[in-house]
C-alpha cells in the first residue's frame, strides 16, 4: 500500500502573524444537482449530519460538513478514510435523481489560517470583503486568491479554512506566508 | 474598474472574479444561413460608447453566466440580470433610462 500524503505533508508556518497551516488530508466530494430536489438534500445531509447550508454558507462539525459552492453544487467534507463509504451511501440515496457525485479529495488541498490577524492576512488576497461585519464564521466563499482560485470559510472569528487545487497548493501556502510576513499587519479591521 | 454583483450567488465583487463574454443578446446563424447574416452574427460587434449589453461570468466565484448593462464611458453598471433571456428585463431598462434617457442599444432602448 502506497503511503497517502497531502499536497504539502502538513507543512506549518508560525513565523508571521498569523498561523498557516496545510492541514493534510481531507475527503472531498462534489455534489451536482438540483439542489432543492428531496433527493440531493437527503444524500448530502444524511451523510455529513450537518443541516442544509443556505446560500454563501457553510455547515460543518470536524471533518464533515456541507459547503455551498453554486446553486447547483455542494462540497461534501468527510473524514479522508470514509470517502468510498461516504461516496456509496450518497449514490443509494440520490437513486435515479438527476445528480453527480464525485470524489475530488486528491485533486485539493486544504490549508487554515489562524490567528487574531487571520482576516487581515486573507483580505490581502482576496477580492472579498472580509470586514467582521460582512464576513462572518460560517460564510463561505468561492474567489480568487492572488492568481488561482480558492474558497474559504470562517471555523471561527479566528480562523479560516481554506481549498484550493492541490496543484496549487503550495503556491497559495507561499502567498499566506507572504502576506502574513512579521510587520505587515495593516490594522485595517481594528 | 467595475463592481458587478452575480444574480445567481448574490456576490458583490470586483471584475477580477468574473471574465467578460462580450456582446449580449446575440442571434446566432449557424448552417444554411446566407453569408451576410453569418458574417454579422460572427464577426460584427458593436462598440459603444455609452450604454452597452454584456455576457459576463463569474469565473472565480459560482461558475454561472449573466447578463450586465453598464456604461463603456464612466465604468457605472446598471444593473445585471439572468442569462436565460433574449433581452434586457424591464427594470434594467427603466435603471437605464433613468440615468442615460433616451439610451439605445440594438434593438433596445
Amino acid at each position: 500500500m502506497s503511503n497517502l500524503i497531502s499536497a504539502l505533508d502538513k507543512a506549518t508556518d508560525n513565523s508571521g502573524i498569523a498561523k498557516i497551516e496545510e492541514i493534510g488530508l481531507q475527503g472531498m466530494i462534489t455534489l451536482r444537482g438540483d439542489l432543492s430536489k428531496a433527493a440531493v438534500k437527503k444524500a448530502a445531509t444524511s451523510v455529513t449530519g450537518v443541516e442544509m447550508p443556505t446560500l454563501g454558507h457553510a455547515n460543518h462539525d470536524g471533518a464533515s460538513g456541507l459547503c455551498w459552492m453554486s446553486t447547483d453544487e455542494l462540497l461534501v467534507l468527510c473524514p479522508y478514510d470514509q470517502v468510498a463509504d461516504t461516496l456509496a451511501k450518497m449514490h443509494t440515496a440520490l437513486g435515479k435523481a438527476h445528480a453527480l457525485a464525485v470524489d475530488v479529495s486528491d485533486a485539493r488541498a486544504s490549508l487554515r489560517v489562524s490567528g487574531p490577524n487571520a482576516r487581515e492576512v486573507m483580505a490581502k488576497l482576496a477580492p472579498v470583503d472580509l470586514s467582521p461585519e460582512a464576513f462572518k464564521p460560517g460564510m463561505f466563499r468561492r474567489t480568487r486568491m492572488a492568481q488561482v482560485a480558492a474558497a474559504f470559510w470562517m471555523v471561527d472569528d479566528a480562523t479560516f479554512q481554506i481549498v484550493c487545487f492541490r496543484s496549487n497548493a503550495q503556491y497559495v501556502f507561499d502567498l499566506l506566508k507572504v502576506a502574513a510576513q512579521n510587520g505587515s499587519e495593516v490594522g485595517f479591521f481594528k | 474598474m467595475l463592481i458587478l454583483n452575480c444574480p445567481c450567488c448574490g456576490v458583490t465583487a470586483e471584475e477580477t472574479e468574473f471574465h467578460a463574454g462580450g456582446e449580449a443578446h446575440l442571434k446566432r446563424f449557424g448552417p444554411d444561413s446566407s453569408n451576410e447574416d453569418f458574417e454579422n452574427y460572427m464577426f460584427m460587434r458593436q462598440n459603444p460608447k455609452g450604454v452597452h449589453l454584456e455576457r459576463w461570468r463569474h469565473n472565480n466565484g459560482c461558475g454561472k453566466w449573466f447578463h450586465a448593462a453598464r456604461c463603456t464611458m464612466t465604468l457605472e453598471v446598471f444593473g445585471t440580470y439572468s442569462a436565460q433571456t433574449y433581452e434586457p428585463p424591464k427594470e434594467i431598462c427603466d435603471l437605464i433610462s433613468a440615468k442615460r434617457p433616451g439610451w439605445s442599444w440594438g434593438a433596445f432602448s
